[in-house]
């Protein structure tokens, strides 16, 4: 149990969770990541602004983080390139195929009770944890 | 105009919890899921706070009926599950567990780690763009652009 932080983890976690109980009461959205970017891709519509917004709020966070005094915060990033590539692929398409990520089923879905978001979250745990033994322990680190 | 500033806040909100969690830390993550290894069940209070206080919105939310800046809540509608929401799950987490990225994670990292962050960001788009040339996969979503 290396590194275990539940306290910042929790804090995080209410800040997630109070940005998407926001997006509902305020743009009546759900927070989904995957969702708010996939979105972007059909043609413009009357939609493309705020979800540009969006994700702008989230590319320019760590900026915002860092003027709170604590600088970037230490991230490591282990996949070689080729690895990304394929990682990102899968999730993007992946992501598509089962209607949301890790916030639009993980947050957002299991908070209102959604028994889709419910199963869709179990099914990426289990094969992301599957994944990692997979690659980690039987191939060999 | 309102609409458009309040997502903006709520994005950069999203990224600092994502941040200040350590999810946004791909090392850590991979950590999370290595149940096997040396775990680190510090996601998991992540996932629990974001869900609580997040349930906390859905029900004010819904109680109120109708949002601040919007006509009404887009909140997805479907309870069947198919196969599509299945295996997309599927593929997302092989993905996931591959290089311990997702999309919210990824999109923050563009500022901090750009060039292995818009490597993923990149294959990611590519990814849905894929997604969206398969013909019976583009059958319509729970609602018109609201999906999870």
């Amino acid at each position: 149990m290396d590194g275990f932080t539940p306290v910042s983890a929790l804090a995080g976690g209410a800040l997630i969770g109070t940005s998407a109980a926001l997006f509902l009461l305020l743009n009546g959205r759900i927070a989904g990541i995957s969702g708010i970017l996939g979105g972007l891709l059909a043609p413009p519509s009357r939609e493309t602004g705020w979800r540009i917004a969006f994700l702008a709020g989230l590319v320019l966070a760590p900026l915002a983080y860092a003027g709170m005094g604590g600088g970037l915060p230490p991230v490591t990033v282990d996949a070689p390139f080729p690895l990304l590539a394929v990682a990102g692929l899968l999730v993007g398409f992946g992501s598509r195929l089962g209607a949301g990520c890790t916030s639009g089923h993980g947050v957002c879905g299991i908070g209102r009770g959604s028994p889709r978001s419910v199963v869709a979250t179990g099914t990426f745990m289990a094969v992301a944890i599957l994944t990692v033994l997979v690659v980690r322990h039987l191939v060999g680190a | 105009m309102a609409k458009i500033v309040s997502a903006f806040a709520v994005g950069l909100l999203f990224g600092l919890g994502l941040l200040v969690s350590g999810m946004a830390d791909p090392a850590k993550v991979l950590a999370f899921l290595d149940v096997t290894g040396r775990w680190d069940p510090s996601l998991a209070f992540v996932m629990a706070g974001a869900i609580v206080v997040s349930t906390t919105g859905y029900l004010v939310a819904r109680r109120r009926g109708r949002p601040l800046l919007a006509a009404r809540l887009e909140i997805p509608n479907r309870h069947d599950l198919d196969p599509r929401l299945i295996a997309g799950a599927a593929v997302f987490g092989i993905g996931w567990g591959l290089a311990g990225l997702c999309p919210g994670p990824a999109l923050t990292l563009l500022t901090v780690a750009p060039a292995q962050a818009a490597t993923f960001v990149v294959a990611m788009v590519a990814g849905m763009l894929l997604f969206r040339l398969v013909p019976s996969a583009a059958a319509k979503p729970a609602v018109q652009g609201a999906d999870a």
